[in-house]
């Protein structure tokens, strides 16, 4: 409790600059901007995908996103939340997901890969 | 003189400037008070003493009470002594407040810690010793210490060496640490890297003394 609570404040302090985005939940289709250094030049480069999992804790907060690259190949890759490389990061949908995990998409392609869209309430 | 007493609260990691991760270890330093100088015309050394962590008074004994009384302090649970080098001058007084601001960002310091006990290890933890193999026809064999010397002469064991027992629980000194943040509000100082003992562990913090920095 006591750590969790220091580490927190100390953290918050740090990153009183770092702007608050809409969470990313699990079933999310997101696109992520990160910002790649090459050498001495700096671009964004997009990465779009499903959330299939997100996890909490203070500075340590990340959320992996699979996208199905060519040839129908596989690629996941994880984020850190407060991580400064990434430029921003669009909500495209929200799906309604029963599960904390998606990794049940890893054995699925094509049509048993979808998910259902979530209804605005 | 140049030191704090603190507490680990624990580790966590934070983003340098070009977004690298860098993991720190988080220890509430502070307020640390003056609680003693020591002089060499009156204890042979020169010296200062630091108390931190507010108690209540009636966790001390009455000595206790008495010697931070005459400087007017609250109650503090631990003292520790940071030794002053040859001939510099003691730059503190009695009765002072020392806070977190005493190190910089950027800075390298030395933390010391009481490792983590470990109880009874055997030479593989505690000494870094191989393991037997698993299997061809091995029995008993796979963390045991091997030989542990000849035969009828010199027909002892020689002193020193390695085997299993106590480990952990000890005095350990990382050398060269970062210091990565500090947070003079909320005694607040984060170092890179992990430091000794478990969190809630009292530690000592002082400069390098190895660093090219000084």
């Amino acid at each position: 409790m006591r750590k969790a609570s220091l580490v927190n404040e100390l953290i918050q302090s740090l990153q009183a600059s770092i702007p608050d985005r809409t969470p990313v939940e699990v079933g999310d289709t997101v696109r992520v901007y990160v910002r790649i250094i090459e050498g001495t030049r700096e671009r964004v480069q997009p990465f779009q995908g499903v959330v299939i999992r997100a996890r909490k804790g203070a500075n340590n907060a990340n959320f992996t996103v699979r996208r199905i690259a060519t040839h129908g190949v596989g690629v996941e890759r994880t984020f850190l939340v407060n991580s400064p490389r990434l430029e921003k990061v669009d909500i495209l949908r929200r799906a309604k997901v029963r599960r904390a995990q998606l990794y049940y998409l890893r054995d699925r392609r094509g049509k048993s890969a979808r998910l259902k869209e979530r209804r605005r309430r | 003189m140049k030191g704090m007493i603190g507490k680990k609260v624990g580790m966590t990691q934070i983003f340098d400037e070009q977004g690298n991760v860098v993991p720190v270890t988080v220890i509430e330093a502070g307020p640390c008070y003056v609680t003693q100088v020591l002089s060499d015309d009156r204890d042979g050394y020169k010296a200062v003493q630091l108390g931190f962590g507010e108690t209540k008074p009636a966790r001390l004994t009455k000595g206790q009470l008495g010697h931070l009384q005459r400087n007017n302090l609250p109650a503090l649970k631990y003292l520790r002594e940071f030794r002053v080098k040859g001939d510099d001058a003691v730059d503190v007084e009695e009765g002072a407040e020392i806070k977190v601001d005493v190190f910089a960002a950027g800075e390298l310091v030395d933390v010391i810690g009481t490792s983590k006990g470990r109880g009874f290890a055997g030479t593989i933890k505690r000494h870094n010793f191989s393991r037997g193999p698993k299997t061809h026809g091995q029995s008993d064999r796979e963390r045991s210490p091997g030989s542990i010397g000849m035969c009828a002469s010199p027909g002892r064991t020689y002193k020193g060496k390695r085997m299993g027992g106590r480990m952990g629980n000890d005095r350990v000194t990382i050398q060269n640490l970062e210091v990565a943040v500090i947070d003079v509000e909320k005694n607040l100082l984060a170092v890179k890297g992990s430091i000794p003992g478990a969190n809630g562990g009292i530690v000592i913090i002082r400069p390098a003394r190895k660093s090219q920095q000084h």
